[in-house]
């Protein structure tokens, strides 16, 4: 397969996470939505790393998946810290950082 | 290889919406699941095998675990409510940006001057995308971003730990209620408090409503000062 089929998958994943961001109220689901969107990345990433035949794009890609790693232990330590204090889990009813 | 390529973007796609649509979070947990693992096989397809690897391992492994163990503690915060309360009009909008969004995207990539794009890469050998390969290039070339890296998770895993942890509160809670039957009296919790039924279900569908911490924790003072009087 050409490497433009797999850029057209990556950009159909990044623009379903983005509505899912944008849609979801759950955190918990934002989060996966915010996956999906860094998973579409990784895959353009890996297109074009064969595209060139080299491999700095694989790792630009490994980096990529330890950020996500990291996004995901913050995001769900907020949201168990959340759930402590009773709070909704629900990002429409979380305003006080709204300015 | 086109019939795997348009099973695997198929299978992923599918997975992608089923996270975005489905209503219950345990779901839309199991649903990235499969999602990450058609992406991994994509990614085999592009010759990346140690990434894929990684990705069944770290991702589809271990960090989906940690999600699934959140939702189960946490429950299905979307389920009582119905899904698009923020109304048809917001909807409507975040439809039509991510379609906007498709576009631009396909016009940036239509538009470049690659012309690789249109090819399926050069010839690489058997060596390409291997551990070896990889390794070689993170200790090398990108010693300076693998090392921060880690200095990046080891925060991350710190940060965490100061969120989530218990900061008093509950310690309380867990010392035994009637200490002259000298056994522990396990503080009250609702039957199924974090099982997968729980986390499938959420709150309020097979349990009742978990107390507010804070009156049984009032409920709690009362009964051991009657057991104790304070001195």
């Amino acid at each position: 397969m050409n490497v433009n089929w797999y850029i057209v998958v990556s950009a159909l994943i990044f623009c379903l996470g983005a509505v899912g961001v944008l849609v979801r109220r759950n955190p918990l689901v934002v989060l996966l939505c915010l996956e999906l969107m860094l998973n579409a990345g990784n895959l353009a990433l890996i297109g074009f790393a064969r595209m060139w035949g080299g491999l700095d794009g694989q790792v630009f890609a490994i980096v990529v998946m330890v950020v996500a790693a990291c996004e995901v232990t913050i995001g769900l330590g907020i949201v168990v810290a959340l759930y402590r204090r009773r709070l909704p889990i629900d990002v429409d009813e979380l305003r006080e950082m709204q300015g | 290889m086109a019939f795997f390529f348009f099973l695997f973007a198929i299978i992923a796609l599918a997975g992608a919406v089923g996270v975005v649509t489905l209503r219950n979070p345990f779901y839309c947990v199991l649903s990235l699941v499969a999602h990450l693992i058609a992406l991994a096989l994509l990614f085999l397809l592009l010759e990346a095998q140690f990434v894929a690897a990684a990705q069944i391992i770290v991702y589809a492994g271990a960090v989906m675990v940690l999600y699934v163990f959140v939702v189960a503690y946490v429950g299905g915060g979307d389920h009582p409510r119905p899904l698009w309360r923020a109304g048809a009009r917001q909807r409507a909008l975040a439809v039509g940006f991510g379609a906007a969004l498709f576009v631009e995207l396909s016009i940036a990539v239509l538009g470049t001057g690659l012309q690789a794009l249109g090819t399926k890469g050069p010839e690489v050998t058997s060596a390409y995308g291997s551990p070896g390969e990889i390794g070689a290039k993170l200790l090398t070339d990108y010693l300076l971003p693998f090392e921060l890296a880690s200095f990046l998770l080891l925060a991350a895993a710190v940060g965490a730990v100061a969120l989530a942890g218990r900061r008093g509160g509950l310690e309380a809670d867990d010392r035994p209620l009637a200490p002259e039957h000298g056994e522990y009296v396990a503080p009250p919790r609702p039957a199924a408090t974090g099982t997968m039924s729980e986390g499938v279900a959420g709150y309020g569908v097979t349990t009742p409503l978990p107390e507010p911490r804070v009156e049984d924790r009032e409920l709690r003072t009362r009964e051991r000062e009657t057991v104790e009087p304070p001195a």
